[in-house]
């Protein structure tokens, strides 16, 4: 049975992702999403001795941008924490990551009722600031939950992922009068999300 | 000198009545045994536990805490007790950690009565010991010393006990465990709601009784009480000398604090528990205050039906977090004041969007000659209007729906406000009294958005002052009837008239200082409040040698307490300083200014606000251009108000241009002499002069 069956059975099974995979995510319970969440945990790296200070630190960002009709709008990211409707939040920039364990070291909040309502996609990407491939960084992943219950809709796995030093993970669409969203997983090269406009474009 | 002792190490204890003190991260059970010169405890009862608190000199705590105070007097103890085991055990069966592995290490510090430190140990190297002997306080030759023990149990409670040779040792830990069970659901048991009259002093007792140690009993009660009441976050915090009745709000589960709320006048007719007081937008807040919380008189709350949008939970003042009600307010008016700016930013940016949206489809059907006229064309123009009435017509609800919904908190907010933060027409000023507390915010006017002009929010600033204000003189504003100069001149007068009022009647007594500095004399019928009700003490400063010696006087005032702060001898100030906050009031800024004063002024702005001195410019700037731009970074010092209507000040979240009202009291009412009247006659009665 593949991902994107279990999900439209409406198990509660977390769908874990292979790059370029798209499939179509819906509340477990047929109902639309009114919250999401993007969540962004990777291992910091591992101090050395006396000069710990110079081991090399990994910086993950996580980022959204909001779309018109397939115009980037306004963008959530470390520089920017909240979107000027204050729909969507940026927990806040994390420059070393955390203990790799599965907690979220940044994520991004995502409430659609208060989406203005002519941002009709919100796609979001990871990039690694520092310039780390995901090759290199251990226990990286994001994934997407349901924040009003916590159920995990997706997970992606990063690390082991390639010479790469971004992904494009996902993106919401309006859909009737509720939201829907898209697993892309596609990975990218780029230092902020404006590095990837060219290819998030194909996407919309 | 504190003794840091390892284990094994001991220590001469100076004197018999000692306190010992016990921290650690999750709540355990402390208790002592007492032991003869063999070692043995030689009755059942030279046990002081949860259940049985009290022995000769001798006392413990009721219940698992993550803090204790045991109490000792070894001189009371019976003559044949020549040791006292300190105890430790993690409580069973309450869904908490089972293992001292699992938690921080236990700290223990042995003080004397004044809370001197005389020896401390940190039980460390713990891993499945679930009970441990901490301490031992044995006597040697009469004297009596303390010892780090650290043995610890595995088997808990009970093979300790039995290893001090109690026979019912199983049994006793069983009795031991059941008390402190029952300890912690005393300390979290919601208030049943049928005595809902009685709810106050119910849980303020079960506080009482939860005893010394708040934190510990609720982070207790949210590990036995499960996921059926949640403590409020309040309670962990919960100050320990918090008076029994604010203890007790602090206790009460979300559960109870939500029907305790419908006791709070405010809280309006509604049967507890059914409704959400939560603002949709806003993070999960804090319960209600007390019935008692004193500034808040009870504010009419319309019903839920009347709330505004459909369906949306009716407002209720105070719905923001904060150690207070005028801290709750204060925080629930800034979250109005981003919610409204975030709404209208929404709205625009969806207007903005649908109108270029618009343009562009209709430039494209003009760019294509074959196309430009026709039936197609129309059909084209037709669609792109209609896509753009259709985005903008549902922009509009939703604007509408979010401001509706913000209209009605305002309208329950407003009426609740604390002197400091209301109209003056509101009643609240009516029953001023002067405050015995330092304010923290102070409402400067109001603010106002042309999407909704009848929605104002509150403008608060925090005391004291981060800087200093300017009351433009010379804007006409942004409104569409012009004003005369003159009589913007008089507005602006007025307003920093009843500003200065507010800030004297918002701070106790003389703890505010009004200066004013009017060179030409031309303020001063605006002034007959402030000089008649003696808020002003002295009379303004007129002329140039005026103006020289009051800025001579708080530039000294200035310098003097900097250097004392500096060099932390704010002890040694001349006795004769007024440490009082200040304001200075400059009416016609720059008459009667050379440029010796301009940069005494100046200082003042840069300098004065870090040490309580604030200036409050009367000014027009056009008329200031004669010094060039040297002034400039004066008024970029100051915050520029208006005293009519002028759309300038932006918002710290989106930046759009909110229009700013002055704050007046309202014609022909006289709220402002009598405020000032009775701070007159408090002066009069317990102030320093």
């Amino acid at each position: 049975m593949t991902a994107g069956e279990n999900a439209e059975r409406g198990t509660a099974v977390t769908v874990n992702m292979t790059k370029g995979q798209a499939i179509n995510l819906q509340k477990s319970d047929g109902g639309t999403l009114t919250a999401v969440r993007m969540g962004l945990g990777w291992q910091a790296a591992p101090r050395r001795g006396l000069f710990g200070k110079r081991s090399k630190e990994i910086d993950l960002d996580a980022s959204a941008v909001l779309f018109a009709d397939k115009q980037p709008v306004d963008v959530v990211f470390f520089r920017h924490l909240v979107s000027d409707d204050g729909s969507v939040r940026h927990s806040g920039d994390n420059l070393t990551g955390g203990a790799g364990q599965g907690g979220d070291d940044e994520a991004v909040m995502v409430d659609l009722q208060r989406v203005p309502v002519h941002i009709d996609q919100i796609v979001f990407t990871v990039n690694s600031f520092t310039g780390q491939t995901f090759a290199e960084v251990e226990n990286a992943f994001c994934r997407l939950l349901d924040e009003t219950t916590g159920q995990e809709m997706a997970r992606y796995t990063l690390t082991g992922g390639g010479q790469y030093t971004a992904q494009i993970m996902a993106k919401m669409g309006r859909q009737g009068g509720g939201w829907q969203m898209t697993a892309i997983g596609e990975p990218a090269s780029g230092r902020t999300f404006q590095d990837l406009m060219p290819s998030i474009v194909p996407h919309l | 000198m504190t003794a840091e002792l390892v284990r094994g190490q001991n220590h001469a204890l100076p004197e018999t009545r000692l306190e010992i003190r016990v921290s650690s991260g999750k709540p355990i059970v402390a208790g002592a045994t007492l032991n003869d010169e063999q070692g043995h405890m030689r009755e059942a009862g030279w046990i002081a536990h949860p259940a049985d608190p009290h022995l000769p000199g001798l006392e413990v705590s009721r219940q698992a805490a993550a803090e204790h105070r045991l109490a000792v007097d070894l001189g009371a103890l019976p003559e044949p007790v020549h040791r006292v085991n300190v105890l430790l055990a993690l409580p069973s069966g309450v869904g908490g950690p089972t293992s001292f592995g699992a938690v921080t290490a236990p700290f223990l510090a042995v003080t004397d009565l004044d809370g001197a430190e005389i020896a401390n140990y940190t039980v460390i190297g713990l891993d499945r010991e679930s009970a441990v002997v901490a301490l031992e306080l044995y006597r040697r030759h009469d004297v009596w010393k303390v010892r780090a023990v650290g043995q610890g149990y595995a088997g808990g409670l009970a093979d300790m006990l039995s290893d001090q040779g109690l026979t019912e040792a199983r049994q006793l830990a069983e009795t031991i465990n059941t008390a402190v069970t029952e300890g912690m659901a005393r300390a979290v048991a919601p208030p049943p709601a049928a005595v809902r009259g009685t709810r106050q002093g119910a849980t303020s007792s079960a506080s009482a009784a939860a005893g010394t140690t708040p934190a510990g009993a609720t982070s207790a009660g949210s590990t036995s009480a499960g996921s059926a009441h949640r403590n409020s976050p309040s309670g962990a915090n919960a100050p320990a000398s918090g008076a029994g009745a604010a203890q007790g709000d602090g206790e009460v589960t979300r559960e109870g604090a939500r029907e305790g709320s419908a006791d709070v006048p405010a809280g309006g007719g509604s049967d507890g528990g059914q409704v959400n007081y939560q603002h949709p937008n806003r993070r999960p807040t804090q319960p209600s205050p007390p019935p008692a919380a004193p500034p808040a008189p009870a504010p009419a709350t319309p019903p839920a039906s009347s709330g505004g949008a459909s369906g949306a939970p009716a407002p209720v003042a105070g719905d923001a977090t904060g150690w207070s009600m005028d801290e709750r307010l204060y925080n629930q008016v800034w979250g109005m004041f981003e919610d409204m700016a975030r709404t209208v930013a929404a709205y625009r940016s969806a207007v903005d969007f649908a109108d270029s949206r618009r343009e562009q489809e209709l430039d494209k059907v003009l760019s294509d000659p074959a196309t430009r006229v026709g039936p197609v064309a129309d059909a084209a123009r037709e669609q792109a209007r209609t896509k753009h009435t259709q985005l903008v017509e549902q922009a509009s609800s939703v604007l509408d729906r979010d401001l509706s919904q913000l209209l009605a908190e305002a309208e329950v907010v407003e009426p609740a406000l604390p002197c400091p933060f209301a109209r003056w027409d509101n009643p609240v000023w009516q029953a001023y009294e002067v405050p015995m507390e330092s304010p923290m915010a102070l409402r400067l006017g109001d603010l106002s958005l042309p999407e909704r002009t009848d929605l104002r929010i509150p403008m608060l600033v925090r005391l004291p002052l981060e800087r200093g204000l300017w009351i433009d003189s010379g804007s006409s504003g942004s409104g569409s009837t012009p004003v005369s100069s003159d009589e913007v001149r008089r507005r602006a007068v007025e307003a920093a008239v009843a500003i200065a009022a507010r800030l004297v009647a918002v701070y106790p007594v003389d703890d505010f200082t009004l200066n004013v500095i009017d060179p030409a004399g031309s303020a001063a019928p605006s002034l007959v409040p402030l000089l008649e009700s003696g808020a002003l003490r002295e009379p303004p400063a007129g002329g140039a040698a005026g103006v020289t010696q009051t800025l001579e006087r708080l530039t000294q005032r200035v310098d003097l307490v900097q250097m004392a702060v500096r060099n932390r001898a704010t002890a040694s100030l001349p006795p004769d300083l007024d440490t009082a906050e200040q304001l200075l009031v400059v009416h016609d800024f720059p008459h009667g200014f050379d440029d010796r004063s301009v940069t005494q002024l100046r200082y003042l702005v840069d300098e004065g606000p870090a040490v309580g001195v604030n200036v409050l410019m009367v000014a027009d700037r056009e008329e200031a251009q004669g010094y060039g731009p040297v002034l400039d970074p004066l008024w970029r010092a100051l915050l520029r108000i208006t005293a009519v209507p002028d759309d300038h000040l932006a918002d710290p979240w989106v930046g759009h241009a909110w229009t700013y009202e002055p704050m007046l009291a309202p014609p022909g009412s006289s709220v402002l002499s009598q405020v000032l009247q009775q701070v007159a006659v408090a002066r009069q009665a317990y102030g320093r002069r």
